[in-house]
C-alpha cells in the first residue's frame, strides 16, 4: 500500500499574547512534533483525551491550519520525499529543495495550489449543529462544493446533490429544506454529503459521531464504512471513545499532549498496549458488561495545560512507572514490533 | 429493600405552540434505599424529565399531568406526597433530602461566586440551625476562656452574640436574626455563621477528592477544570447528606480517564454516606459499571427494568437488545436500529417502539403493553412475554 498523507515532525503552536502591545509571551504546543502516515485506503483512527491536540492534527493535515513547522505530503512519490529528506539533511537552502517543497509540501503550497488540493481532501466537523449554515438550504450546503470548485453548473448540481443526498440516506424531497429542520444524525449525513461532493480521496472526521445517539452512531458508522469500500476512500478518524475506533479503524494513534504515543494496528494497540498512557485510557474505557467491572486503573490527576507541558516525557507526573530518565529526557516514538510503535522508556 | 421514591402513573405533558409533547407517559418506577438506579435511553426519551419531576422542576411549558411521587423520609419515617408538597416544604427537600448533579458542571456553577460561597450556601439554607449551634459553642468557648483586657471589653458584644446563635439554634426562622440578615452592614454581625458554613464547606470538597481544599474554596469556576468543577458540584449536591442524589449525566462532557475517576467517586459515595443514586446515562458503558439496576426508557415509557447482570446478559425487551447491539464492540458487526426515534408531538399508538420493533405483532399497534414481572425483579413492557 502506497502513503497517502504523511505527516512528518508537524508542528502547530498557537502564540500566547499579553501586555499592552499584543506581544507574544508563550504558546500552546496543541501539535508538538507529530510523524504519522495513512496508507492508501486505511481507516486511521487517532484516540485521545481532549486538549490532546487531535482536532488541530485533523485540521492542520487538511491544510485549513497552517503547521508552525514539520510537512504535510499528500500523495508524494517516495523518491521525491526521500530527497527532500536528503536536502534537508545536508542543511542548505538550495533551490532545489525550495522548489521541490513549494511542489509537493503543503505546508509551502500557494493558495492555488491549495484550492484545487482542496479537492482532494475534505473535513467533517465535529457538531452537525454548528457545521452547516443555518441559512442555506440542503441543495445550496450540498452543492456549494461543485461551485466552488467550479466542476458542475446549473441543472447538472442539482442532479448530483440528489444522487449525494441518496447516496447518505436522505430522500429528494428534503432539498429545500433548512438544516434546523433534520435531526442531529440527519444533520451529519448532510455534512458527509457535503465532503463527498468533490470525490475526495481523503477525508478527515472529527468526531463526527460524539453528539449523536448511540443506535444515530451505529447507523453513521456502517454508511462509512460503505462508503469508505464504495468510493476508495482514506478516512482519518477521530474519536475520544476507544470502543468504536477499536471496532472500526485499521490502524489506531493513540495521542498525549501534542505528541503521538503509541501506534498500531487495533488489536496490537487495544489488547498489548505497550505505553502506560494507553493501557490506562483502555482500563478507563466503560464497557457495557458487567462482568468486566474489575481490575480498573484510575489514573491520578488531569492532562496538564500544553502551554507549559511537563519536561522529558509528557506522561510522566500521571505516570506508574516514571523513572529520573522519563523526567528528563523525551523518549522518542519507536518500532516495537512489526507496525508497532511505542514512545516510551519502560514499554510495558 | 425498602422503597425511597415510589413513582406511580406519572405523565408529563409540553404544550407548545406545535402541539402537546408527551414527555413521559405513565411511568412507574421505585427507586430503593441505598441503591444506585440507572436510567438509559436516547435522547428524548424522558430521562431528564423523570428526575425533574421527582423535584418539580419541569420548566414551562411542561406540566405534571397526573400520578404520585411518594417519598419514603428516613428521619420522619413518614410519607411525603412530592406533587402535593406546597412550594416551601418542597424548597425544604430540595437540596436537602433530594439532590441533584446537572450534565455541564459549567452551566450548574454561578460564575460570579466563589466554589466556597456557593456550597456554603446549601449550608446556609438548610442546616441553619445546626450552624447556629456550632456558633453558639464557639462565642461560649471565648466567653468561658477569654482573659485579659481585650476580652474584658469585648465580652458584653459576645454575650449579645451567644443569644442571637442560640435564638438562630432554637427557633426556625427567628425574628432578630433575620431583620440583621435583611440589613446591609449589620448582617456582617452573623459572620460567625458563614465561617461555620465555610468550615463544613472545606470538609466538603475534602471529601470529594478535591486536592488543596481550603484554596480550591476561594477560587472562582473558571480557575477549575471540568472534571473539578463536576467535584465541587457533586459536593455540593452531597452537602446535606441527601437520601437521593440524582445525577444526570455527570460524565458526559467529561474525558474517559476522568470520567473514571467520577464514577469512582459516585461508588465510593453510595458505600460512604449510603445514599440512594439515580444515575442517568446514555451511555451504556457507563450505566453497567456503578448501577445496581438499570430501567431502559424509550420516547416517555419504560420498556424494562433489571438489576445490570440481567439487564446485559439476558435482555428481553427488542428495545434493549437493539439498544446493546448497537453499542460498536470489537468483532461484532454494528447492527443498527432502523428508522428514526418515534416523534414525541404525534407518537405511535399502541406499543412506541412497534414502527421500529422486527419482533412487532398486529396488537403491539393498538395495545399498550403493561409492565409485566417476567422473574424476580426484571419487569418489562412488551406484548412478547
Amino acid at each position: 500500500m502506497s502513503t497517502l498523507v504523511d505527516i512528518r515532525r508537524l508542528k502547530k503552536h498557537f502564540p500566547i499574547v499579553g501586555g499592552v502591545f499584543r506581544r507574544p509571551v508563550g504558546a500552546v504546543r496543541a501539535v508538538d512534533g507529530v510523524t504519522l502516515a495513512i496508507k492508501r485506503g486505511q481507516w486511521l483512527g487517532l484516540v485521545g483525551e481532549s486538549g490532546c491536540g487531535k482536532t488541530t492534527l485533523a485540521k492542520t493535515a487538511v491544510r485549513l491550519w497552517k503547521p508552525t513547522s514539520g510537512h504535510i505530503y499528500f500523495d508524494v512519490p517516495d523518491d521525491i520525499r526521500t530527497e527532500i529528506e536528503g536536502l534537508e539533511a545536508q542543511g542548505k537552502n538550495s533551490s532545489r529543495l525550495a522548489s521541490l517543497l513549494r511542489e509537493n509540501d503543503l505546508t509551502f503550497f500557494s493558495s492555488g495550489r491549495l484550492h484545487s488540493f482542496r479537492r482532494r481532501a475534505q473535513l467533517v466537523h465535529q457538531d452537525p449543529f454548528t457545521s452547516l449554515n443555518p441559512r442555506m438550504k440542503i441543495k445550496n450546503i450540498v452543492g456549494e462544493p461543485f461551485r466552488i470548485h467550479k466542476v458542475l453548473s446549473g441543472q447538472a448540481v442539482k442532479t448530483a446533490v440528489e444522487e449525494l443526498l441518496s447516496r447518505v440516506g436522505l430522500s429528494s424531497g428534503q432539498l429545500e429544506r433548512y438544516p434546523h429542520q433534520f435531526s442531529g444524525g440527519q444533520r451529519q449525513r448532510i455534512a458527509i454529503a457535503r465532503a463527498l461532493a468533490t470525490k475526495p480521496e481523503f477525508i478527515a472526521f472529527d468526531e463526527p459521531t460524539s453528539a449523536l445517539d448511540v443506535s444515530v452512531q451505529a447507523q453513521i458508522l456502517n454508511l462509512l464504512k460503505d462508503l469508505k469500500t464504495e468510493f476508495g476512500l482514506t478516512y482519518l478518524y477521530i474519536t475520544h471513545e476507544l470502543l468504536i475506533a477499536e471496532s472500526v479503524c485499521d490502524y489506531i494513534a493513540v495521542m498525549y499532549l501534542g505528541k503521538v504515543v503509541e501506534m498500531g494496528r487495533p488489536e496490537e494497540t487495544f489488547h498489548t498496549p505497550r505505553h502506560p498512557y494507553s493501557q490506562c485510557l483502555i482500563a478507563a474505557t466503560p464497557v457495557p458488561d458487567p462482568q468486566r467491572r474489575v481490575g480498573r486503573i484510575v489514573l491520578p490527576g488531569e492532562v496538564p495545560s500544553p502551554a507549559n507541558p511537563p519536561p522529558g516525557c509528557a506522561f510522566h507526573p500521571r505516570c506508574s512507572r516514571a523513572t529520573d530518565q522519563c523526567h528528563e529526557s523525551e523518549p522518542e516514538l519507536k518500532p516495537i514490533s512489526g507496525d508497532h510503535y511505542v514512545a516510551c522508556f519502560h514499554p510495558l | 429493600m425498602e422503597d425511597l421514591i415510589k413513582i406511580r402513573d406519572l405523565t408529563v405533558r409540553f404544550y407548545t405552540y406545535e402541539g402537546v409533547v408527551h414527555a413521559i407517559n405513565d411511568l412507574d418506577l421505585d427507586i430503593r434505599r441505598g441503591e444506585t438506579l440507572g436510567i438509559v435511553g436516547e435522547t428524548g426519551s424522558g430521562k431528564t424529565m423523570t428526575a425533574l419531576a421527582i423535584l418539580r422542576l419541569i420548566p414551562y411549558p411542561g406540566r405534571i399531568e397526573s400520578g404520585s411521587v411518594s417519598f419514603f423520609d428516613k428521619s420522619t419515617r413518614a410519607e411525603v406526597e412530592l406533587l402535593k408538597l406546597t412550594e416551601d416544604r418542597m424548597r425544604s427537600i430540595r437540596g436537602n433530602k433530594i439532590s441533584m448533579v446537572f450534565q455541564e458542571p459549567g452551566a450548574a456553577l454561578n460564575p460570579v461566586y466563589t466554589i466556597g460561597d456557593q456550597i456554603s450556601e446549601v449550608f446556609l439554607l438548610h442546616r441553619r440551625q445546626e450552624l447556629g449551634r456550632q456558633a453558639k459553642q464557639r462565642v461560649d468557648n471565648l466567653l468561658s476562656d477569654g482573659s485579659g483586657s481585650a476580652a474584658t471589653l469585648k465580652r458584653p458584644f459576645w454575650h449579645w452574640q451567644s443569644r442571637l446563635y442560640n435564638k438562630i439554634a432554637e427557633q426556625s426562622n427567628p425574628l432578630e436574626p433575620r431583620i440583621l440578615a435583611r440589613l446591609p452592614l449589620f448582617r456582617r454581625l452573623l459572620w460567625r455563621l458563614r465561617d461555620e458554613a465555610r468550615l463544613r464547606t472545606v470538609s466538603m470538597l475534602k471529601d470529594v477528592e478535591i486536592p488543596d481544599p481550603g484554596r480550591v474554596a476561594v477560587q472562582y469556576p473558571h480557575n477549575l477544570s471540568g472534571g473539578m468543577k463536576q467535584r465541587a458540584v457533586i459536593a455540593m449536591a452531597l452537602a446535606c447528606s441527601p437520601e437521593l442524589l440524582i445525577a444526570d449525566e455527570p460524565t458526559t462532557s467529561l474525558d474517559v480517564t476522568i470520567q473514571a475517576q467520577m464514577l469512582e467517586l459516585f461508588r465510593r459515595i453510595k458505600v460512604d454516606k449510603g445514599a440512594s443514586v439515580l444515575f442517568i446515562t446514555h451511555n451504556l458503558g457507563v450505566a453497567s459499571e456503578v448501577c445496581d439496576r438499570v430501567a431502559v426508557m424509550y420516547a416517555g415509557r419504560l420498556c424494562e427494568v433489571a438489576s445490570v447482570e440481567e439487564m446485559f446478559l439476558h435482555p428481553l425487551h427488542p428495545y434493549t437488545k437493539a439498544l446493546l447491539d448497537a453499542v460498536p464492540m470489537p468483532g461484532k458487526k454494528l447492527q443498527t436500529i432502523p428508522g428514526a426515534l418515534a416523534d414525541a408531538l404525534n407518537p405511535p399508538p399502541g406499543c412506541r417502539f412497534h414502527p421500529r420493533c422486527p419482533s412487532a405483532m398486529p396488537n403491539c399497534q393498538q395495545e399498550r403493553a403493561k409492565l409485566k414481572e417476567v422473574s424476580k425483579d426484571h419487569i418489562v413492557a412488551c406484548h412478547l412475554f
